[in-house]
């Protein structure tokens, strides 16, 4: 018998070293230096997905598709605001940085939003001309860095968010790095030319719940309570964070879960801290109960937003409206196939180019790179969130109609049944099939 | 000179009054009374109006402020005239922690000392303290001028940018990247406006200056201890 008829066993690939591990394990060994990049977490975490809606049955009787009305209208910041903002549509245009995003990919954001009938938000960075002038309504972000901020800027805004948190680096601060300082960019925050820049990761002049109360009070003071203010918090303790931005005194909160998209971070920070958004919601909205305060203080949910079923599963579970950056990025071109050989030039692919960081985005969104920055269109791409906008919403009406409702808001949990054990337990939604969910009382 | 009675009055009131001076008005000398301590006095104010308050503040005393002249007669609670843009704001006592924080101009002078995270992010803004400053001041400090009369803290103008920090006295330590740098003549002529337009008795020759070494401006792995 020769050798070669001995069965031998057959390579197997580690499940604990993968082939994607072992590459950062390389890459860490030549370069020195964490990995960078944008977008969310891509790991698997329960979400929407996992969860169904059961639809109208003999005891729940659903509106006739085109003809019974489903309204879709929010007012945010109706707590002690003049001025709550008033949206056609649940669905808003999530805080990005210029700097993070060209001037024409800010100005497609206003422009699409502004047609749906929803509020765009600033950034890391300031207000540009270039969003102020498009967006009918403006969310003017206060972030720990403050670069850009001046109170002429926050009279102009229609509402004011104060930045706790982001989903993606529950404490973690902004970064951008020199590639992407132009001459504008630099000017705007302060800063030379060309250097990595880290924004800071904490407010400068307040810390803890009892300051930020000081902090609301002091914006209020400024803008004579007229718009609302928003408290933007991670996926961190959901409970608790929204226990306190409600006492300090928030007109909104604003909760974005660990698959929210960032700019640029660490990857180690977006895929390992912070909690799935499923996973937020209940606990978010039960704090908002427990102070009598539903409805009254308004919730925004964001993170891994995509699809007219989201936004209604979210709304289901509690959620007032909800927010979308990545999603509104892709709207507007980005990661778009047609670019796959630029893609590949830079050793990514389509849909998985997150090297947003480098400014060199084939798509012209996440650059500062005058040429590129050209392949944006703004009122094209502005007309395209605006279709994929009003589809989410069609989508969700349609959703909201087959569960017998007449207002997305009269979506509720008993709506919902979830596929996964662990999305029972998030979403505090009976497994299908059951009447249990794990932690549910009485089992 | 117009009298406003903060705790007979409220908050609201005196904010709104001051929010309604225009650069036209007559009305340019404002006294607030009985401020004891309250936050948010006299914030976002954008007029060339002078306000005096006459006792000490809380939190946030003249925070955004434009154009205006401010003076606290007592000591100021944290961050006084955070986010300055423009005017003055003179603080007569002590100024609690982050005082001037993310100020993008005007000027700021402190007539006692000034506690921790002094000039915190600063942007712009010109901060004269007469007495000492606390620890971890000019942090991240991105423009503008810091000059203590007195002594500085620990870890002064840590992760430090572009502002220029100027001390008389001594210095506890350096923060990361921040450096001892020559006084040049033209450093002098800013110490001679500034001292002067903030009433200090100092001579701008007495006092060393501190920047930013640059070296942490793109990241390199062998000074990751220093982030
Ligand atoms: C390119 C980009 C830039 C962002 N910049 C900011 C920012 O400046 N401030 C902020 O609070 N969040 C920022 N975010 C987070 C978004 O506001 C939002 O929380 C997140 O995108 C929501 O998750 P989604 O991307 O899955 O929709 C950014 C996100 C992206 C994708």
């Amino acid at each position: 018998m020769s050798d070669n008829n001995i069965p031998r066993t057959v390579p197997i690939q580690s499940a604990t070293f993968t082939n994607e591990i072992n590459a950062e394990i390389r890459r860490a060994a030549a370069t020195g230096i964490y990995d960078i990049r944008g977008g969310g977490a891509k790991r698997k975490v329960p979400h929407f997905d996992d969860l169904l809606f059961l639809g109208a049955s003999v005891s729940r009787y659903p509106l006739e598709g085109y003809r019974e009305k489903c309204d879709t209208s929010v007012l945010l910041g109706t707590r002690f605001a003049k001025n709550p903002i008033k949206l056609d549509i649940p669905i808003t245009i999530a805080g990005m940085s210029f700097g993070a995003l060209s001037g024409p990919a800010k100005e497609a954001l206003g422009r699409g939003a502004s047609m749906a009938g929803t509020s765009t938000t600033t950034g890391d960075g300031g207000m540009t001309q270039e969003e102020r002038g498009h967006s009918t309504q403006l969310v003017y972000q206060y972030l720990p860095s403050r670069y850009g901020m001046n109170p002429n800027d926050l009279r102009k805004a229609d509402a004011i968010e104060i930045v706790v948190g982001q989903g993606a680096k529950p404490g973690g601060g902004g970064m951008l790095l020199g590639q992407k300082i132009s001459d504008r960019v630099a000017e705007m925050r302060t800063l030379p030319k060309g250097i990595d820049q880290r924004s800071s990761c904490r407010h400068p002049d307040w810390t803890g719940p009892d300051d930020l109360e000081i902090k609301i009070l002091e914006l209020r003071e400024i803008t004579n309570g007229r718009i609302p203010i928003y408290v933007k918090i991670a996926g961190a303790r959901p409970y608790f964070d929204t226990t306190l931005a409600i006492k300090a005194g928030a007109d909104v909160v604003v909760l974005d879960g660990m698959q929210g998209g960032t700019a640029a971070t660490q990857d180690v920070f977006i895929e390992h801290v912070g909690q799935p958004t499923l996973a937020c919601i209940r606990p978010a909205v039960q704090a908002l109960q427990d102070l009598g305060m539903h409805r009254k203080v308004q919730l925004v949910i964001s993170g891994g937003i995509r699809t007219g079923a989201d936004v209604a599963k979210a709304m289901a579970l509690g959620a007032d409206a909800v927010s979308i950056g990545t999603a509104a990025m892709i709207a507007i071109g980005d990661n778009d196939p047609k670019w796959e050989s630029e893609y590949q030039k830079l050793g990514s692919t389509t849909g998985a180019y997150d090297d947003w960081h480098e400014g060199m985005d084939p798509a012209g969104i996440t650059t500062q790179n005058p040429e590129l920055m050209k392949r944006v269109d703004p009122v094209d791409a502005g007309r395209r969130l605006r279709n994929y906008l009003k589809v989410m919403t069609l989508e969700a009406q349609t959703i909201a109609r087959a569960c017998g409702h007449n207002h997305l808001h009269n979506l509720e949990p008993e709506d919902l049944c979830a596929l996964t054990m662990e999305a029972a337990a998030m979403a505090r939604v009976p497994l299908a099939g059951t009447d249990w969910y794990p932690g549910k009382a009485g089992f | 000179m117009q009298t406003y009675d903060l705790e007979a009055n409220g908050l609201r009131g005196l904010n709104e009054t001051l929010h309604a001076q225009s650069g036209a008005t007559n009305q340019t000398a404002w006294e607030v009374v009985n401020p004891k301590g309250s936050h948010a006095i006299a914030v976002g104010l954008d007029a060339p109006i002078e306000v005096t308050v006459k006792g000490s503040t809380g939190y946030y005393c003249a925070g955004m402020n434009q154009q205006a002249t401010i003076r606290v007669e007592g000591s100021a609670g944290p961050g006084a005239a955070e986010n300055m843009m423009s005017g003055t704001v003179i603080i007569d006592g002590d100024a609690s922690q982050y005082a001037g924080a993310t100020g993008h101009g005007g000027l700021l002078v402190i007539k006692g000392n000034a506690s921790s995270r002094c000039g915190i992010s600063m942007k712009g803004i010109d901060i004269v303290v007469h007495g000492n400053i606390g620890h971890m001041s000019a942090f991240m400090a991105q423009a503008g001028n810091l000059v203590v009369c007195g002594d500085a803290g620990d870890a002064l103008g840590d992760s430090l940018y572009e502002a220029r920090l100027f001390v008389r006295g001594s210095v506890k330590s350096l923060g990361a990247d921040c450096i001892e740098k020559e006084l040049r003549p033209e450093h002098i002529e800013i110490l001679k406006d500034l001292l002067g337009r903030a009433g200090a008795d100092a001579k701008p020759e007495e006092f060393k200056r501190y920047g930013s070494a640059r070296q942490l401006y793109n990241f390199d792995v062998d000074n990751a201890a220093a982030y």
